[in-house]
């Protein structure tokens, strides 16, 4: 048991390792690194895939996993440009509600249908766009400019850039439910042994659920920030997104098996895979170097390879010692 | 009372057996009544041109879909078929129209870029299997690795840029016919004997094969396959390289029927259409139990669907909701019959 939270810390301290260790690279080698405007424009950027990302860790925490969260993110985007012209308030809940209808789709479908949780989602990831595309038209939709549903995207509150402050504050949500409610320990019972779980009467099905719900939920309000962040609701958005996040939590050090797993070190994963292509843009700026942006996709995969490696091997010592 | 012990079992596996027997049929009835369908309400659907399209359309999936069957057979999953049709597919051109070294006999080219892209495929469909049976990674996050940098590969080799071609030699492959009589029937598509090959074959080894029963019996129970001397890693190592083979084959067809490699949209959503066609034509996505004549089955049930509404006047956005639907009830369905 010690040495499985041995191998925990070391993957999860690995993760905040890397990040120190890239910001100090960045900060040497280009000038407007830690400039106000990269600064923000990073976490405004990123705050979207902080969100997903956040809902997708509780997921993977049950030992599931969500491939419908790029897909019903740009429904949300959708939802919530068509509604913009009748104020913020209307295309926040517009786009967080659709999000959270294919979420309790997938709960339904995974809980009471009991059917896989990647069939279940990859449908729904097929749902959530093909409605997407019925009700943009096939083709992306302007928001609003006149009712202030663009300043959730692109307005600031001293400085901080407003979506970067929403995921903040969910972040710091997700991170007390997880660690100081029972909800949020059942999570991490279910991931570590559902059969268990349910013996010891704990609500398994209604806890798995809502981990859905959640993360539609979740990845609604980022199609909304995406919508008023780029002044458009776009159906084809999200292609890979669901990828980001499995990738940023399994970084952030969370097991993909379920049952361990940590919403800062999630957010940290987030902001380290943001950071890579932050760097690579300025890298491709001081013109050393010329990639593409379909060299993003590539370490993208490369940088889920070595996790996932170095994952099955810490994890497959400390099983190993436990044997022992 | 022995006797009614030995009875019990027995009545519980006819009873299965009647299930399965249900499944089966249930699938290949709905097939005929999509048929039945069509032919009355669909116009023009008995024109040799409709079966045409409709195999000519399916054959990719199909070829795909044999791959996914031997893999989920196994218990496992390969998302990143899509992405080694685009890699197959954005590597063939390039060799053919002679972009790295020249190959002056254009016959030779077009052998040369097809063996090697389909090899191609096949290495990094050996690849997922390395990372499955050597870090005991599983299946879905192993082959979700070449799901993102796959197609990353495919467009960083292309640069993104679409590669048009008009080569009947390489191009027969996705457009050439079998076994034309003049002016009655235009041929046996090419890829559709193709898929007709695969799907014989690999029924065949599933069904009669040493490696085909060792597949099966890793799917069923992989603790009780490796203790009873089944070389589990090296069976499941094979039959990802196969998924990638097969992958590699669609994709020199789609860009051959296309007469482009366009890296960013070659076998884009084909690992869904793939599960999806193993799934309905009742294969059990935890594995142990497959039918390759039934993924054929499932294969056509989607075509027809989508053909179905698209001739029928619904838009394309609909049909998707509709696949969707049909995914999950074909999975629920199969539930039923386990339980």
């Amino acid at each position: 048991m010690k040495k499985t939270s041995i191998a925990s810390v070391l993957s999860s301290q690995g993760v905040l390792i890397a990040l120190a260790a890239l910001i100090l690279f960045g900060w040497l080698r280009y000038d407007h690194f830690l400039g106000l405007f990269n600064i923000t424009s990073v976490l405004r950027y990123n705050s979207m895939f902080a969100l997903v990302s956040l809902g997708m860790c509780f997921v993977i925490m049950t030992g599931g996993i969500d491939l419908s969260v790029g897909a019903t993110a740009a429904l949300g985007s959708v939802v919530s440009a068509l509604l913009s012209p009748y104020g913020t308030m209307a295309g926040t809940l517009g786009g967080v509600g659709a999000g959270l209808c294919i979420g309790l789709i997938n709960g339904f479908v995974i809980v009471r249908l009991r059917i896989l949780p990647f069939i279940a989602t990859l449908a729904a990831m097929l749902a959530a766009n093909g409605a997407a595309l019925l009700l943009a038209g096939d083709q992306s939709v302007s928001v609003s400019y006149d009712s202030g549903f663009t300043d959730l995207g692109q307005g600031d509150f001293y400085n901080i850039p407003i979506p970067a402050l929403i995921a903040a504050i969910l972040y710091v949500v997700g991170s007390i439910v997880l660690n100081f409610t029972s909800s949020g320990r059942t999570v991490l019972a279910i991931g570590g042994n559902e059969d268990a779980s349910r013996m010891m009467g704990l609500p398994v099905n209604r806890i798995k659920f809502l981990v859905y719900v959640v993360s539609g939920g979740l990845s609604g309000l980022a199609g909304v920030i995406l919508a008023s962040q780029f002044g458009a609701g776009q159906p084809i958005e999200g292609v890979g997104w669901e990828l980001f996040a499995i990738a940023s939590v399994v970084v952030g050090g969370t097991l993909l098996t379920g049952g361990l797993g940590s919403v800062g070190a999630t957010l940290a994963g987030v902001m380290l895979l943001g950071l890579i292509f932050n760097v690579l843009n300025f890298e491709n700026g001081m013109g050393f170097i010329s990639l593409s942006a379909y060299w993003q996709s590539v370490i993208r995969g490369v940088f889920l390879l070595i996790v996932v490696i170095l994952q099955s091997q810490l994890t497959g010592r400390a099983e190993r010692v436990e044997a022992r | 009372m022995s006797q009614v012990q030995t009875q019990g079992p027995t009545a519980a596996t006819r009873r299965i057996d009647a299930l399965a027997a249900v499944m089966r049929y249930s699938t290949l009835g709905a097939l005929v009544a999509l048929l039945i369908f069509n032919v009355l309400f669909t116009r023009h659907f008995l024109a040799m041109q409709t079966l045409d399209v409709n195999l000519t359309q399916v054959a990719a999936i199909v070829i795909v879909g044999v791959g996914m069957t031997l893999v989920i057979a196994t218990g496992g999953i390969d998302l990143s078929v899509g992405s080694l049709m685009a890699i197959s597919g954005a590597i063939a051109p390039i060799i053919f129209l002679n972009k790295v070294f020249n190959i002056g006999e254009i016959h030779l080219a077009v052998a040369v870029a097809m063996i090697v892209a389909v090899l191609l495929a096949g290495a990094f469909g050996w690849f997922n299997g390395w990372l499955i049976t050597r870090f005991r990674i599983q299946p879905i996050i192993a082959t979700l690795v070449l799901f993102i940098a796959g197609r990353g590969i495919a467009q960083v080799m292309t640069n993104g840029n679409l590669q048009p071609f008009k080569l009947d030699a390489f191009q027969w492959i996705g457009l050439g016919r079998l076994f034309a009589i003049t002016d009655v029937y235009r041929g046996l598509p090419i890829q559709v004997a193709i898929m007709i090959v695969l799907v014989v074959v690999a029924a065949w080894v599933l069904k009669r094969s040493l490696f085909g029963r060792q597949i099966l019996a890793i799917g069923g129970n992989e603790r009780a396959a490796r203790l009873s001397g089944v070389p589990v890693a090296q069976v499941k190592r094979w039959v990802y390289c196969i998924s990638g083979l097969c992958a590699g084959v669609a994709g020199l067809v789609v860009i051959a029927i296309n007469s482009s490699s366009d890296a960013n949209q070659v076998g884009l959503g084909m690992e869904l259409d793939a599960i999806a066609a193993v799934a309905v034509g009742g294969t059990l996505l935890s594995g142990g139990r497959a039918t390759i004549t039934g993924t054929l089955i499932g294969a056509l049930i989607i075509q027809l669907v989508r053909y179905t509404m698209l001739a029928n006047g619904v838009p394309d956005d609909v049909a998707k909701l509709a696949k969707a639907a049909l995914i999950v009830a074909a999975v629920w369905l199969q539930g039923q019959g386990r339980a």
